[in-house]
């Protein structure tokens, strides 16, 4: 039985050769491939799984493995009234970014998509926000939030309605954090946009236009679908990364007021930086990667439909 | 693009000011508040009387702005350096060689991206303290100096290359690793440019790993810098506080202005296709 497997082995590996004589480059690609292999292996596999494996055991405070546990630590956390909070707000702050920013980036690249005066400027004006770092936007927006001196405020004040603590009211801080979000995000979204819409043949629009065609009938049904792989491809990285969203919870909240933006990322850098208890903190990400694996296969099912590719 | 008659280009023109107007807010009055004096500030003044650069100065002298920026400039041009040797060598590998196990590698290599940053973190923390190089710039830089995103970006370019042409090369007597070097390297120029510049963004604005890795001003990044300044100096010295971030804002900005057009059309053709 062994032995006609290594037979088998053997014929197919006969057969690739022979299909092409480069088929001996495996050398040469190895060692062209090593440093990255080496450095997934060190910084992306083995860490995924010794965070699996950490997961299954209690640990010191010194990251120490006491005792073997089991499903425990992921017992304890699915349990504590902390960590459903945390998913609940993660939940919410996922929905009020992701469909906002694509939305908002898609506009903006479709409105500033015609070549005319000054388009130049506005295209720069949206795109500007890629270029501002998550901690600098979050100051800015500190400023925006305040109570006293923010604009926001100020505005509510003009239309005759009372101050809102953005940041320090649990109602609204989630909801705060992930407009800022929303900002900070769209310059990125907005220039992919920009760039697919720009590739689409002008001849097209040409027709279009000649047929007297409305713009909105020509958004919905030429634009949108000539763009499908770019709505997958920007509505994909946009959930990953508001579910990895960090450095402006950490700028702007902390994850309070009350837990309101302890969101399961900044829960995981809590629990093992702060309350060094890295067991629990490995069991949340195992949580939340195969909540990012679960969501993002059956996005990619639920687009194949509706994906089309030139 | 999209051709409009002179009442349709009007209403854009109105509609594209207001929403440049609300979208630059932020910007613009981080950029007013970084001019008004600290106490002029906490009275509720929210434009400066005059050009007043004392909390530019301030930023520049206490909070330890330009080593920090220096920190941030050496940490992200080794991720930039490195991510574009190892990814176009992978990338090269993927492209014009052919071995046995190309379709599972190359998976495994696209698997990759799949795998959140918090999945991998705390144990990665471990790593780089098992390698004494925390408070160091490659401790720093160590875990993004393979990027998947990166190889397959470049995959996608080195495959508009001609196959007559290695194949001229290879013929002409050209190793592989000469007709990396002096061939496809120097054809995709371009590319490399755009990737250098997309993936410097990125590594400029790196947040929650300097966080983990630095605990010093020695090696401490920018974005770590303005979240101490923050903490310091939010309850009085608003002004500073602005001012470090529109001087942390303005080195990727200027690149962003730079290479926008680039950037868009670069990364729509090798991101998405």
């Amino acid at each position: 039985m062994q032995n006609k497997l290594i037979l088998e082995q053997k014929q197919s590996s006969a057969k690739v050769q022979t299909k092409s004589f480069t088929g001996k480059d495996l050398k040469v690609a190895l060692l062209f491939l090593l440093p990255s292999i080496v450095l997934f292996s060190l910084f992306v596999f083995y860490p995924m799984l010794k965070t699996i494996y950490t997961s299954l055991f209690l640990t010191s405070t010194g990251s120490k493995l006491v005792s073997f546990a089991g499903i425990e630590n992921y017992l304890i956390a699915m349990k504590s009234s902390v960590f459903q909070n945390g998913f609940k707000s993660t939940i919410i702050f996922v929905l009020a970014t992701v469909p906002l920013t694509v939305i908002f980036g898609f506009l903006l690249a479709f409105l500033t998509s015609e070549k005319i005066r000054g388009m130049a400027f506005f295209r720069l004006i949206f795109s500007s926000t890629m270029g501002i770092s998550v901690a600098a936007s979050s100051i800015f927006w500190q400023f925006m939030f305040n109570p006293v001196n923010g604009y926001l405020n100020k505005v509510m004040l003009f239309f005759g309605q009372k101050p809102i603590g953005w940041l320090t009211d649990p109602k609204y801080a989630i909801y705060a954090v992930a407009f800022a979000t929303i900002w900070m995000n769209i310059g990125f979204i907005y220039i992919i946009f920009l760039g697919a819409i720009q590739s689409i043949e002008t001849s097209l629009f040409e027709a279009a236009a000649i047929q007297g065609v409305k713009k909105t009938y020509l958004m919905r049904k030429v634009i949108i679908p000539i763009l499908s792989p770019t709505f997958y491809f920007v509505i994909t990285v946009s959930i990953i990364n508001s579910f990895q969203a960090f450095g402006q919870i950490d700028m702007l909240t902390k994850g309070g007021p009350n837990n309101a933006t302890n969101t399961l990322v900044y829960q995981i850098y809590q629990d093992s930086f702060i309350n060094l208890n890295s067991g629990r903190a490995s069991a949340e990400a195992v949580i939340l990667f195969i909540i990012i694996v679960v969501i993002t296969l059956v996005q990619t099912k639920f687009s194949e439909s509706k994906v089309h590719y030139q | 693009m999209i051709k409009s008659n002179k009442f349709q280009t009007t209403i854009l023109y109105i509609i594209l000011i207001g929403l440049a107007v609300i979208y630059i807010l932020p910007i613009f009055s981080g950029i007013m508040i970084s001019f008004v004096p600290g106490i002029d500030y906490l009275g509720g003044s929210l434009f400066p009387k005059s050009l007043n650069f004392e909390n530019y100065v301030k930023a520049f002298q206490n909070a330890n702005v330009p080593r920090m920026m220096i920190n941030s400039t050496i940490t992200s041009s080794l991720i930039v350096t490195a991510q574009l040797i190892v990814s176009s060598l992978a990338a090269y590998a993927f492209v014009f060689l052919n071995f046995k196990w190309k379709e599972p590698l190359f998976f495994i290599f696209l698997m990759t991206m799949m795998v959140p940053f918090e999945a991998t973190f705390i144990a990665n923390f471990q790593t780089i303290k098992a390698m004494h190089l925390i408070d160091s710039y490659f401790g720093i830089a160590l875990p993004s100096l393979a990027s998947a995103f990166s190889t397959f970006f470049l995959r996608q370019t080195f495959k508009q290359i001609p196959n007559e042409l290695i194949e001229a090369s290879r013929v002409n007597g050209f190793n592989h690793w000469r007709v990396y070097k002096d061939v496809v390297m120097p054809i995709s120029k371009q590319s490399l440019i755009t990737l250098a510049i997309y993936q410097f963004l990125g590594a400029w604005n790196m947040y929650l790993w300097p966080l983990l890795v630095s605990t010093n001003n020695n090696v401490r990044t920018v974005q770590i810098g303005l979240r101490q300044i923050q903490s310091e100096e939010a309850l009085t010295e608003w002004g500073v506080v602005m001012a470090s971030a529109v001087i942390v804002a303005l080195p990727t900005l200027i690149i962003l202005y730079l290479s926008q057009k680039r950037l868009q059309e670069g990364l729509a053709e090798g991101a998405v296709k």
